[in-house]
Protein backbone atom coordinates (compact mmCIF):
# COMPACT_ATOMS: atom_id res chain seq x y z
CA UNK A 1 0.00 0.00 0.00
CA UNK A 2 0.75 3.50 -0.95
CA UNK A 3 0.35 6.48 1.44
CA UNK A 4 0.01 10.41 0.42
CA UNK A 5 3.46 11.00 1.16
CA UNK A 6 4.55 8.66 -2.01
CA UNK A 7 2.39 10.21 -4.23
CA UNK A 8 4.80 11.54 -7.24
CA UNK A 9 4.44 12.05 -10.98
CA UNK A 10 4.36 8.71 -12.58
CA UNK A 11 3.75 6.77 -9.72
CA UNK A 12 0.97 4.01 -10.52
CA UNK A 13 -2.48 3.73 -8.64
CA UNK A 14 -5.12 1.68 -8.81
CA UNK A 15 -8.68 3.13 -8.42
CA UNK A 16 -12.15 1.09 -9.04
CA UNK A 17 -9.84 -1.74 -10.83
CA UNK A 18 -8.52 0.72 -13.45
CA UNK A 19 -4.85 1.22 -12.86
CA UNK A 20 -3.35 5.13 -13.07
CA UNK A 21 -0.33 6.65 -13.28
CA UNK A 22 0.46 10.20 -11.71
CA UNK A 23 0.62 13.20 -14.72
CA UNK A 24 0.46 15.82 -12.22
CA UNK A 25 1.00 16.43 -8.67
CA UNK A 26 0.73 19.35 -6.64
CA UNK A 27 1.73 19.21 -2.90
CA UNK A 28 -0.65 22.08 -1.05
CA UNK A 29 -0.25 22.93 2.50
CA UNK A 30 -2.32 26.62 3.35
CA UNK A 31 -0.50 27.94 6.24
CA UNK A 32 -0.92 25.68 9.60
CA UNK A 33 -4.03 23.85 7.45
CA UNK A 34 -4.37 20.24 6.86
CA UNK A 35 -2.17 18.54 3.88
CA UNK A 36 -3.51 18.29 0.20
CA UNK A 37 -1.84 16.28 -2.55
CA UNK A 38 -3.59 17.09 -6.02
CA UNK A 39 -3.22 14.83 -8.88
CA UNK A 40 -3.98 15.11 -12.32
CA UNK A 41 -4.29 10.67 -13.10
CA UNK A 42 -4.32 9.25 -16.31
CA UNK A 43 -6.12 6.17 -16.97
CA UNK A 44 -3.69 3.78 -18.22
CA UNK A 45 -6.50 1.47 -19.76
CA UNK A 46 -8.14 4.47 -21.32
CA UNK A 47 -6.03 7.14 -21.47
CA UNK A 48 -8.97 9.25 -19.73
CA UNK A 49 -7.60 12.13 -17.22
CA UNK A 50 -9.29 12.22 -13.64
CA UNK A 51 -8.64 14.94 -10.69
CA UNK A 52 -7.86 13.68 -7.20
CA UNK A 53 -7.02 15.18 -3.66
CA UNK A 54 -5.75 13.11 -1.04
CA UNK A 55 -4.90 13.98 2.44
CA UNK A 56 -2.13 13.04 4.81
CA UNK A 57 -2.39 9.62 6.23
CA UNK A 58 -4.23 8.12 2.78
CA UNK A 59 -3.74 4.78 1.90
CA UNK A 60 -3.35 3.98 -2.27
CA UNK A 61 -3.47 0.89 -3.64
CA UNK A 62 -0.90 0.38 -6.09
CA UNK A 63 -1.48 -0.57 -9.34
CA UNK A 64 -2.00 -4.35 -10.70
CA UNK A 65 0.31 -3.53 -13.81
CA UNK A 66 3.48 -5.59 -14.12
CA UNK A 67 6.44 -3.51 -15.37
CA UNK A 68 9.06 -5.03 -17.51
CA UNK A 69 12.89 -4.34 -18.28
CA UNK A 70 12.62 -4.95 -22.56
CA UNK A 71 14.62 -4.16 -25.24
CA UNK A 72 12.88 -2.28 -28.42
CA UNK A 73 13.74 -4.02 -31.42
CA UNK A 74 11.90 -3.08 -34.42
CA UNK A 75 8.60 -1.91 -35.75
CA UNK A 76 6.15 -3.12 -38.52
CA UNK A 77 4.37 0.11 -39.01
CA UNK A 78 1.61 -1.27 -36.99
CA UNK A 79 3.28 -3.46 -34.13
CA UNK A 80 6.22 -2.70 -32.33
CA UNK A 81 8.17 -5.42 -31.17
CA UNK A 82 10.62 -5.80 -27.30
CA UNK A 83 12.31 -8.41 -26.08
CA UNK A 84 13.14 -9.35 -22.37
CA UNK A 85 16.73 -9.30 -22.57
CA UNK A 86 17.02 -12.36 -19.48
CA UNK A 87 14.88 -14.56 -21.03
CA UNK A 88 15.11 -13.38 -24.94
CA UNK A 89 10.79 -13.33 -24.76
CA UNK A 90 9.62 -11.38 -27.52
CA UNK A 91 6.16 -9.16 -26.93
CA UNK A 92 4.03 -7.41 -29.85
CA UNK A 93 3.04 -4.02 -28.94
CA UNK A 94 0.20 -2.52 -30.78
CA UNK A 95 1.02 0.73 -32.22
CA UNK A 96 -1.87 2.62 -30.45
CA UNK A 97 -0.79 1.43 -26.86
CA UNK A 98 2.22 3.23 -27.15
CA UNK A 99 1.01 6.76 -27.69
CA UNK A 100 4.15 9.41 -28.03
CA UNK A 101 6.55 7.07 -27.16
CA UNK A 102 6.50 5.92 -31.10
CA UNK A 103 8.51 9.26 -31.11
CA UNK A 104 11.80 8.18 -29.08
CA UNK A 105 12.06 4.32 -29.53
CA UNK A 106 15.37 3.71 -31.49
CA UNK A 107 16.30 0.23 -32.25
CA UNK A 108 18.38 -0.69 -29.05
CA UNK A 109 16.43 1.39 -26.34
CA UNK A 110 15.85 -0.26 -22.84
CA UNK A 111 12.43 0.95 -21.30
CA UNK A 112 9.95 -0.60 -18.43
CA UNK A 113 7.25 -2.11 -20.48
CA UNK A 114 3.73 -1.94 -18.74
CA UNK A 115 2.03 -4.84 -18.91
CA UNK A 116 -2.02 -5.16 -17.30
CA UNK A 117 -3.58 -8.90 -16.98
CA UNK A 118 -0.56 -9.83 -19.21
CA UNK A 119 -1.31 -7.41 -21.87
CA UNK A 120 0.91 -4.82 -23.39
CA UNK A 121 -0.63 -0.93 -22.50
CA UNK A 122 2.04 1.29 -22.65
CA UNK A 123 5.96 2.20 -21.55
CA UNK A 124 8.04 3.83 -19.87
CA UNK A 125 11.01 5.97 -21.31
CA UNK A 126 14.12 6.91 -19.85
CA UNK A 127 13.03 10.67 -18.75
CA UNK A 128 16.21 11.88 -21.36
CA UNK A 129 17.11 10.81 -24.82
CA UNK A 130 19.59 11.37 -27.68
CA UNK A 131 18.90 11.29 -30.81
CA UNK A 132 20.71 11.87 -34.40
CA UNK A 133 19.08 14.76 -36.22
CA UNK A 134 18.56 13.70 -39.57
CA UNK A 135 17.36 16.46 -41.70
CA UNK A 136 17.29 20.48 -40.60
CA UNK A 137 17.50 23.11 -42.82
CA UNK A 138 20.78 25.11 -42.59
CA UNK A 139 21.37 28.43 -40.67
CA UNK A 140 21.12 31.64 -42.39
CA UNK A 141 22.94 34.44 -40.03
CA UNK A 142 20.41 37.30 -39.52
CA UNK A 143 17.47 35.24 -40.94
CA UNK A 144 15.08 35.15 -38.01
CA UNK A 145 12.01 35.13 -39.09
CA UNK A 146 10.74 32.09 -37.31
CA UNK A 147 12.37 33.13 -34.09
CA UNK A 148 15.12 31.76 -32.46
CA UNK A 149 13.85 28.41 -33.31
CA UNK A 150 14.38 26.08 -36.31
CA UNK A 151 12.62 22.10 -37.18
CA UNK A 152 14.69 19.29 -37.69
CA UNK A 153 14.03 15.79 -37.91
CA UNK A 154 15.28 13.10 -35.80
CA UNK A 155 15.80 9.20 -36.62
CA UNK A 156 12.85 7.93 -35.40
CA UNK A 157 11.02 9.95 -37.65
CA UNK A 158 9.95 13.11 -34.95
CA UNK A 159 10.08 16.19 -35.43
CA UNK A 160 10.67 19.46 -33.06
CA UNK A 161 11.75 22.74 -32.87
CA UNK A 162 15.26 23.33 -32.25
CA UNK A 163 18.27 26.51 -31.74
CA UNK A 164 19.45 27.56 -35.31
CA UNK A 165 22.76 26.32 -34.55
CA UNK A 166 21.86 22.34 -34.34
CA UNK A 167 23.00 21.17 -37.81
CA UNK A 168 22.56 17.57 -40.14
CA UNK A 169 24.11 14.73 -38.37
CA UNK A 170 24.50 16.38 -34.40
CA UNK A 171 22.93 14.41 -31.42
CA UNK A 172 20.39 16.37 -29.44
CA UNK A 173 19.43 15.11 -26.20
CA UNK A 174 15.45 15.22 -25.85
CA UNK A 175 12.80 15.62 -22.68
CA UNK A 176 10.58 12.23 -23.27
CA UNK A 177 8.32 14.04 -21.06
CA UNK A 178 7.59 17.07 -22.62
CA UNK A 179 8.91 16.28 -26.04
CA UNK A 180 11.33 18.98 -25.99
CA UNK A 181 15.10 19.51 -26.73
CA UNK A 182 17.32 20.44 -23.99
CA UNK A 183 20.73 20.51 -24.77
CA UNK A 184 22.72 19.09 -28.06
CA UNK A 185 24.61 16.23 -27.20
CA UNK A 186 27.91 14.85 -27.39
CA UNK B 1 9.68 19.42 -15.14
CA UNK B 2 12.10 21.21 -12.88
CA UNK B 3 15.29 22.07 -13.99
CA UNK B 4 16.33 21.78 -9.98
CA UNK B 5 15.89 17.77 -10.26
CA UNK B 6 18.08 17.03 -12.82
CA UNK B 7 19.89 20.23 -14.66
CA UNK B 8 20.85 23.48 -12.76
CA UNK B 9 23.69 25.18 -15.30
CA UNK B 10 26.50 26.64 -12.85
CA UNK B 11 25.66 30.04 -14.38
CA UNK B 12 22.37 30.49 -13.18
CA UNK B 13 22.69 28.66 -9.90
CA UNK B 14 25.83 31.47 -9.40
CA UNK B 15 23.33 34.64 -9.78
CA UNK B 16 20.98 33.32 -7.60
CA UNK B 17 23.67 32.70 -5.18
CA UNK B 18 25.00 36.02 -5.38
CA UNK B 19 20.99 37.61 -5.51
CA UNK B 20 19.72 35.79 -2.47
CA UNK B 21 23.00 37.21 -0.61
CA UNK B 22 22.36 40.86 -1.38
CA UNK B 23 18.57 40.53 -0.51
CA UNK B 24 19.47 38.88 2.92
CA UNK B 25 21.62 41.55 3.15
CA UNK B 26 18.92 44.09 2.70
CA UNK B 27 16.51 42.25 4.71
CA UNK B 28 19.00 43.15 8.15
CA UNK B 29 19.78 45.92 7.18
CA UNK B 30 16.15 47.24 7.20
CA UNK B 31 15.45 45.62 10.39
CA UNK B 32 18.71 47.58 11.53
CA UNK B 33 17.40 50.82 10.45
CA UNK B 34 14.14 49.77 12.65
CA UNK B 35 15.95 49.31 15.73
CA UNK B 36 15.21 45.91 16.04
CA UNK B 37 17.97 43.00 17.13
CA UNK B 38 19.16 40.03 15.25
CA UNK B 39 18.44 37.11 17.94
CA UNK B 40 19.62 33.11 17.68
CA UNK B 41 17.74 30.53 19.18
CA UNK B 42 18.23 26.55 19.49
CA UNK B 43 17.35 24.60 16.09
CA UNK B 44 17.59 21.40 18.00
CA UNK B 45 14.80 21.34 20.42
CA UNK B 46 13.37 18.90 23.48
CA UNK B 47 9.86 19.42 21.68
CA UNK B 48 8.09 21.50 19.47
CA UNK B 49 4.63 23.47 20.50
CA UNK B 50 1.53 21.39 19.79
CA UNK B 51 -0.03 22.57 16.44
CA UNK B 52 -2.38 19.98 14.71
CA UNK B 53 -0.85 20.00 11.35
CA UNK B 54 2.45 21.01 11.80
CA UNK B 55 5.37 18.17 12.33
CA UNK B 56 8.98 18.50 12.50
CA UNK B 57 11.64 15.60 11.63
CA UNK B 58 12.90 14.14 14.96
CA UNK B 59 16.68 14.42 15.76
CA UNK B 60 18.78 12.80 18.68
CA UNK B 61 18.03 14.63 21.78
CA UNK B 62 14.23 16.35 20.15
CA UNK B 63 13.31 18.19 17.48
CA UNK B 64 14.76 19.85 14.81
CA UNK B 65 12.12 23.62 15.39
CA UNK B 66 9.55 24.06 12.60
CA UNK B 67 9.41 27.60 13.59
CA UNK B 68 11.24 29.82 16.43
CA UNK B 69 8.28 30.81 17.51
CA UNK B 70 8.48 29.20 20.95
CA UNK B 71 12.38 30.64 21.63
CA UNK B 72 11.52 33.89 19.64
CA UNK B 73 8.97 34.53 23.04
CA UNK B 74 11.01 33.97 25.15
CA UNK B 75 13.70 35.91 24.08
CA UNK B 76 11.27 38.77 24.11
CA UNK B 77 10.23 37.73 27.59
CA UNK B 78 13.77 38.89 28.90
CA UNK B 79 13.27 42.81 28.22
CA UNK B 80 13.63 43.20 24.45
CA UNK B 81 11.68 45.15 22.46
CA UNK B 82 11.80 44.03 19.25
CA UNK B 83 13.86 41.05 17.53
CA UNK B 84 14.58 39.27 14.24
CA UNK B 85 15.56 35.90 13.15
CA UNK B 86 16.30 34.24 10.24
CA UNK B 87 17.28 30.33 10.32
CA UNK B 88 16.65 27.55 8.78
CA UNK B 89 13.36 25.67 9.69
CA UNK B 90 11.99 22.34 9.08
CA UNK B 91 8.30 20.42 8.61
CA UNK B 92 8.28 16.96 7.97
CA UNK B 93 7.01 15.41 4.64
CA UNK B 94 6.39 18.86 2.58
CA UNK B 95 7.55 18.92 -0.74
CA UNK B 96 6.25 20.39 -3.41
CA UNK B 97 6.28 23.62 -5.60
CA UNK B 98 6.07 25.83 -2.85
CA UNK B 99 7.31 23.86 0.15
CA UNK B 100 10.62 22.23 1.20
CA UNK B 101 11.26 19.95 4.87
CA UNK B 102 14.41 22.30 5.22
CA UNK B 103 13.29 26.25 4.91
CA UNK B 104 14.38 29.66 5.87
CA UNK B 105 12.10 31.45 7.89
CA UNK B 106 12.16 35.31 8.91
CA UNK B 107 10.65 36.17 12.02
CA UNK B 108 10.23 38.92 13.46
CA UNK B 109 8.13 40.32 17.29
CA UNK B 110 7.87 43.38 18.54
CA UNK B 111 6.48 44.52 22.15
CA UNK B 112 3.34 46.98 22.05
CA UNK B 113 2.12 46.56 18.96
CA UNK B 114 -0.66 44.67 17.49
CA UNK B 115 -1.40 42.72 14.12
CA UNK B 116 -2.00 45.82 11.83
CA UNK B 117 0.91 47.62 13.09
CA UNK B 118 2.81 44.29 11.58
CA UNK B 119 1.37 44.33 8.16
CA UNK B 120 2.64 48.26 7.50
CA UNK B 121 5.81 46.63 8.39
CA UNK B 122 5.63 44.14 5.71
CA UNK B 123 4.74 47.08 3.61
CA UNK B 124 7.58 48.49 4.51
CA UNK B 125 9.90 45.90 4.25
CA UNK B 126 8.88 43.88 0.77
CA UNK B 127 8.39 47.89 -0.50
CA UNK B 128 11.75 48.66 -0.40
CA UNK B 129 13.18 45.49 -1.14
CA UNK B 130 11.70 45.77 -4.22
CA UNK B 131 12.26 49.22 -4.63
CA UNK B 132 15.86 48.87 -4.05
CA UNK B 133 16.02 46.01 -6.52
CA UNK B 134 13.39 47.02 -9.50
CA UNK B 135 14.18 50.65 -8.77
CA UNK B 136 10.14 51.19 -8.58
CA UNK B 137 7.23 50.17 -6.85
CA UNK B 138 6.38 47.33 -8.93
CA UNK B 139 7.59 44.19 -9.78
CA UNK B 140 7.10 41.51 -12.42
CA UNK B 141 6.16 38.18 -11.61
CA UNK B 142 5.29 35.48 -13.40
CA UNK B 143 3.93 37.66 -16.52
CA UNK B 144 2.20 39.77 -13.55
CA UNK B 145 2.81 43.54 -12.89
CA UNK B 146 2.27 43.76 -8.94
CA UNK B 147 1.97 47.18 -8.01
CA UNK B 148 2.88 47.61 -4.32
CA UNK B 149 1.66 51.12 -3.24
CA UNK B 150 0.80 50.73 0.23
CA UNK B 151 -1.79 50.27 2.15
CA UNK B 152 -1.90 46.89 0.41
CA UNK B 153 -5.69 45.59 0.55
CA UNK B 154 -7.16 44.22 4.00
CA UNK B 155 -9.19 41.21 3.13
CA UNK B 156 -11.77 40.40 5.75
CA UNK B 157 -11.10 36.03 5.81
CA UNK B 158 -14.56 35.16 6.92
CA UNK B 159 -16.55 37.56 4.38
CA UNK B 160 -14.51 36.59 1.68
CA UNK B 161 -14.70 32.75 2.31
CA UNK B 162 -18.28 33.06 2.57
CA UNK B 163 -18.60 35.26 -0.95
CA UNK B 164 -16.37 33.17 -2.87
CA UNK B 165 -17.23 29.79 -1.74
CA UNK B 166 -21.14 30.09 -0.82
CA UNK B 167 -20.04 28.65 2.46
CA UNK B 168 -19.75 29.61 6.32
CA UNK B 169 -15.86 29.71 6.99
CA UNK B 170 -16.19 27.87 10.44
CA UNK B 171 -18.49 25.44 8.81
CA UNK B 172 -16.34 24.41 5.73
CA UNK B 173 -13.75 23.93 8.66
CA UNK B 174 -16.23 21.45 10.18
CA UNK B 175 -16.91 19.41 7.48
CA UNK B 176 -13.35 19.27 6.60
CA UNK B 177 -13.24 20.70 3.43
CA UNK B 178 -11.94 24.38 4.50
CA UNK B 179 -8.31 23.43 3.06
CA UNK B 180 -9.77 22.57 -0.45
CA UNK B 181 -11.90 25.80 -0.84
CA UNK B 182 -9.37 27.55 0.33
CA UNK B 183 -6.80 26.70 -2.17
CA UNK B 184 -9.68 25.84 -4.98
CA UNK B 185 -11.79 28.74 -4.71
CA UNK B 186 -10.94 31.79 -2.08
CA UNK B 187 -6.87 32.04 -3.28
CA UNK B 188 -7.26 32.26 -6.70
CA UNK B 189 -9.88 34.43 -6.43
CA UNK B 190 -7.26 37.37 -4.42
CA UNK B 191 -6.09 40.39 -6.38
CA UNK B 192 -3.46 39.42 -8.91
CA UNK B 193 -1.58 42.79 -9.24
CA UNK B 194 -1.68 43.26 -5.77
CA UNK B 195 -0.28 41.67 -2.20
CA UNK B 196 -3.15 41.28 -0.19
CA UNK B 197 -3.94 40.52 3.52
CA UNK B 198 -6.54 38.24 4.69
CA UNK B 199 -7.57 39.30 8.12
CA UNK B 200 -9.10 37.80 11.34
CA UNK B 201 -9.33 33.81 11.16
CA UNK B 202 -11.22 31.67 12.71
CA UNK B 203 -10.05 30.96 15.76
CA UNK B 204 -9.39 27.45 16.05
CA UNK B 205 -6.95 28.19 12.96
CA UNK B 206 -4.44 30.52 15.51
CA UNK B 207 -3.63 28.63 18.27
CA UNK B 208 -1.16 31.23 19.37
CA UNK B 209 -2.41 34.18 18.73
CA UNK B 210 -4.59 36.71 20.62
CA UNK B 211 -8.59 36.27 20.33
CA UNK B 212 -10.61 38.90 18.94
CA UNK B 213 -13.99 37.85 20.09
CA UNK B 214 -14.42 34.27 20.98
CA UNK B 215 -14.59 33.00 17.55
CA UNK B 216 -11.89 35.05 15.65
CA UNK B 217 -8.26 35.58 16.21
CA UNK B 218 -6.21 38.56 15.12
CA UNK B 219 -4.19 37.00 12.73
CA UNK B 220 -3.44 37.54 8.89
CA UNK B 221 -1.72 35.80 5.71
CA UNK B 222 -0.28 37.88 3.66
CA UNK B 223 -0.49 36.63 -0.19
CA UNK B 224 1.50 38.00 -3.08
CA UNK B 225 1.93 36.68 -6.80
CA UNK B 226 -0.46 33.59 -5.71
CA UNK B 227 1.97 32.68 -2.73
CA UNK B 228 1.38 32.62 0.72
CA UNK B 229 3.83 34.38 2.24
CA UNK B 230 3.75 35.97 5.42
CA UNK B 231 1.40 34.67 8.68
CA UNK B 232 1.28 37.41 11.82
CA UNK B 233 -0.68 37.80 14.22
CA UNK B 234 -1.09 39.53 18.12
CA UNK B 235 0.45 37.34 20.44
CA UNK B 236 -2.38 35.17 22.79
CA UNK B 237 0.08 36.50 26.60
CA UNK B 238 -1.99 35.00 28.59
CA UNK B 239 -1.09 31.70 30.13
CA UNK B 240 -3.90 30.00 30.99
CA UNK B 241 -5.90 30.33 27.75
CA UNK B 242 -2.54 29.59 26.14
CA UNK B 243 -2.42 26.42 27.92
CA UNK B 244 -6.09 26.02 26.96
CA UNK B 245 -5.21 26.39 23.51
CA UNK B 246 -2.35 23.60 23.74
CA UNK B 247 -4.27 20.96 24.82
CA UNK B 248 -7.12 21.44 22.31
CA UNK B 249 -4.46 21.12 19.38
CA UNK B 250 -2.79 17.60 21.39
CA UNK B 251 -6.43 16.56 21.26
CA UNK B 252 -6.36 17.00 17.53
CA UNK B 253 -3.31 15.87 17.01
CA UNK B 254 -4.02 12.43 19.34
CA UNK B 255 -7.30 12.49 17.22
CA UNK B 256 -5.48 12.24 13.71
CA UNK B 257 -3.00 9.61 15.64
CA UNK B 258 -0.05 11.80 15.93
CA UNK B 259 2.19 12.11 18.49
CA UNK B 260 1.44 14.96 21.46
CA UNK B 261 3.98 16.95 22.97
CA UNK B 262 4.35 18.29 26.56
CA UNK B 263 3.73 21.48 27.22
CA UNK B 264 6.62 23.93 28.36
CA UNK B 265 5.89 25.48 31.09
CA UNK B 266 8.57 27.78 30.69
CA UNK B 267 7.42 29.27 27.89
CA UNK B 268 3.77 29.71 29.76
CA UNK B 269 5.54 31.51 32.06
CA UNK B 270 7.63 33.91 29.86
CA UNK B 271 4.62 34.85 27.59
CA UNK B 272 3.21 35.94 31.34
CA UNK B 273 5.77 38.60 31.63
CA UNK B 274 4.68 40.40 28.16
CA UNK B 275 1.79 42.79 28.30
CA UNK B 276 1.52 42.80 24.11
CA UNK B 277 3.04 42.17 21.25
CA UNK B 278 2.83 40.67 17.29
CA UNK B 279 5.05 38.67 15.44
CA UNK B 280 5.19 37.83 11.33
CA UNK B 281 6.63 34.47 10.58
CA UNK B 282 8.00 35.36 6.80
CA UNK B 283 8.72 32.46 4.03
CA UNK B 284 12.33 33.49 2.70
CA UNK B 285 12.41 31.09 0.16
CA UNK B 286 9.21 32.34 -1.21
CA UNK B 287 9.88 35.78 -1.28
CA UNK B 288 13.05 35.10 -3.25
CA UNK B 289 10.81 33.33 -5.78
CA UNK B 290 9.24 36.70 -6.42
CA UNK B 291 12.02 38.62 -5.88
CA UNK B 292 13.64 36.24 -8.33
CA UNK B 293 10.68 35.42 -10.50
CA UNK B 294 10.56 31.80 -10.54
CA UNK B 295 7.89 29.60 -9.93
CA UNK B 296 9.61 27.01 -7.98
CA UNK B 297 11.09 26.85 -4.53
CA UNK B 298 14.25 24.79 -5.25
CA UNK B 299 15.14 26.59 -7.65
CA UNK B 300 16.08 29.61 -5.88
CA UNK B 301 18.07 27.34 -3.22
CA UNK B 302 22.01 27.10 -3.68
CA UNK B 303 22.23 23.69 -2.58
CA UNK B 304 19.39 21.32 -1.80
CA UNK B 305 18.98 17.90 0.23
CA UNK B 306 18.93 16.26 -3.30
CA UNK B 307 21.65 17.99 -4.67
CA UNK B 308 23.49 15.52 -1.98
CA UNK B 309 21.90 12.41 -2.55
CA UNK B 310 24.82 10.30 -3.60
Amino acid sequence: MYTSSDLKKGLKIQIDNNPYVVVEFEFVKPGKGQALYKCKLKNLLTGALIDRTYRSGDTIEPAQIEERKMQYLYNTGESYFFMDTQTYEQIEVPKENLGEAINFLLEGIEVDLLLYNDKPIGCTLPNFVDLKVVRAEPWVKGDSVAGDSKPVTLETGYQLRVPPFIEEGDKITVDTRTGQYVTRAK
Amino acid sequence: MSRGQNRIEDGFRLRIIEKRAGILRLVREFFQKKGYVEVETPILIPYPIPEANIDPPKAEGGYLHPSPELCMKMVLSCGLKKIYQITRCFRKGEEGRYHMVEFTMLEFYEQDKGYYSMMELLEELIGELVLNIEGKEKINYRGFQIDLTPPWPRIPFGEFFQRTTGLNLEKAIEENIFEDLLTSKVEPSLPVLRPSFLVDYPAQLASLARLKDPHTAERFELYMGGLELANGFSELLDPHEQLRRFVAENEKRASMGKEIYPISESFLSAISKIDKAAGVALGIDRLMMILLNQDEISLVQPLTYKDLIP
